[in-house]
């Protein structure tokens, strides 16, 4: 008895008191939607971690937009249209986060460009002790 | 020379913009953790929710449409619902607006006794135990304060529990506006 209640449950979320998807490719998409949405709630947790109550109300939600047949997109709209950009961990690229998506890139670029700089300048001085540097 | 100085100097920049940032979470300025409504100037979310006072009538959003009202969503589990219970008492007393109560995630009949026990500041109180009609209105922790417009617009959300100070910074204002008689 017991050994056929955890076959049955197999593959369910241990955070989940309700039965795991039958079809395994909702359920997958079940687990993967979870983990891209945080709890706004506890703010460092994703709806799929957190023992939360809103976070329990947030993960019924999406169970029941995909058994309703709703896409992921469905869903991440219906999502940041009450809660906010917040409540996506992958936040969208858009007008206000443009620096946010620049940055790693524009870092990068001043990097190289200050490497190449000293570089350039010390392959072209005579060898020896740098003359910048105090003796 | 500038650059012996440069490093310094962007110290000193990032140096102050910590300090300026911290000092005004300290004043309680800036709160990190708050989540900017993505409801503000949109429409109310709709709602019928069973009423606690007599769970045989509906509280329905389309009945308040017409004329201003502030939404309060609470609970008897919740801290800060206590705390600004005062404050509801107030706002209800000095008239104005009338005050519409989302009591969440809670059992009616402890609800019943809480308001009786501490005062009934609402003109009507819904009850969302399942919390669907909370995520409508992107509710993540109670209590949390809407003012909505005679057209349906939300107009402020409140995150925490309202006090004097708020109220009349950020809801009075819209009242005098219009709507609110």
């Amino acid at each position: 008895m017991l050994v056929a209640l955890a076959l049955v449950n197999a593959g369910a979320l241990a955070i989940d008191t309700e039965a795991a998807f039958p079809d395994p490719a909702l359920q997958a998409r079940y687990e993967h939607m979870i983990r891209e949405l945080r709890c706004v709630q506890c703010q460092n947790q994703s709806i799929a971690d957190s023992p939360v109550g809103l976070a329990a109300d947030l993960r019924r939600q999406v169970r029941e937009m995909i058994a309703a047949g709703k896409t992921d997109a469905d869903i991440k709209r219906y999502m940041t249209d009450r809660y906010g950009d917040f409540v996506l961990y992958d936040p969208p690229l858009r007008a206000r986060t443009y620096v946010l998506w620049a940055a790693p890139v524009l870092l990068m670029l001043i990097t190289l460009g200050v490497a190449a700089r000293v570089i350039l300048r010390r392959s072209k001085a005579p060898i020896g002790p740098d003359p910048e540097e105090p003796a | 020379m500038w650059r012996y100085f440069a490093p310094a100097v962007a110290f000193l920049v990032l140096g102050a913009l910590f300090a300026f940032t911290l000092l005004r979470i300290g004043e309680g300025k800036l709160d990190v953790h708050e989540i900017q409504s993505p409801l503000i100037g949109k429409a109310a979310p709709a709602f019928a929710l069973p009423s606690v006072a007599d769970p045989a009538q509906l509280v329905d959003s389309h009945a308040l449409a017409g004329k201003m009202y502030v939404l309060n969503v609470w609970g008897t589990w919740c801290g800060g619902c206590r705390e600004e219970h005062p404050a509801l008492l107030e706002i209800a007393r000095s008239g104005g607006v009338p005050l519409i109560g989302i009591d969440w995630k809670d059992e009616r009949d402890v609800a019943v006794q809480y308001l009786a026990e501490l005062g009934n500041p609402y003109q009507q109180v819904a009850s969302d135990a399942d919390g669907r009609v909370a995520i409508d209105w992107g509710v993540y922790g109670a209590p949390e304060t809407f003012l909505i417009s005679d057209t349906g617009t939300v107009l402020v959300k409140h995150i925490g529990p309202i006090t004097a100070a708020a109220w009349q910074e950020k809801f009075v204002p819209h009242l005098k506006a219009g709507g609110g008689r």
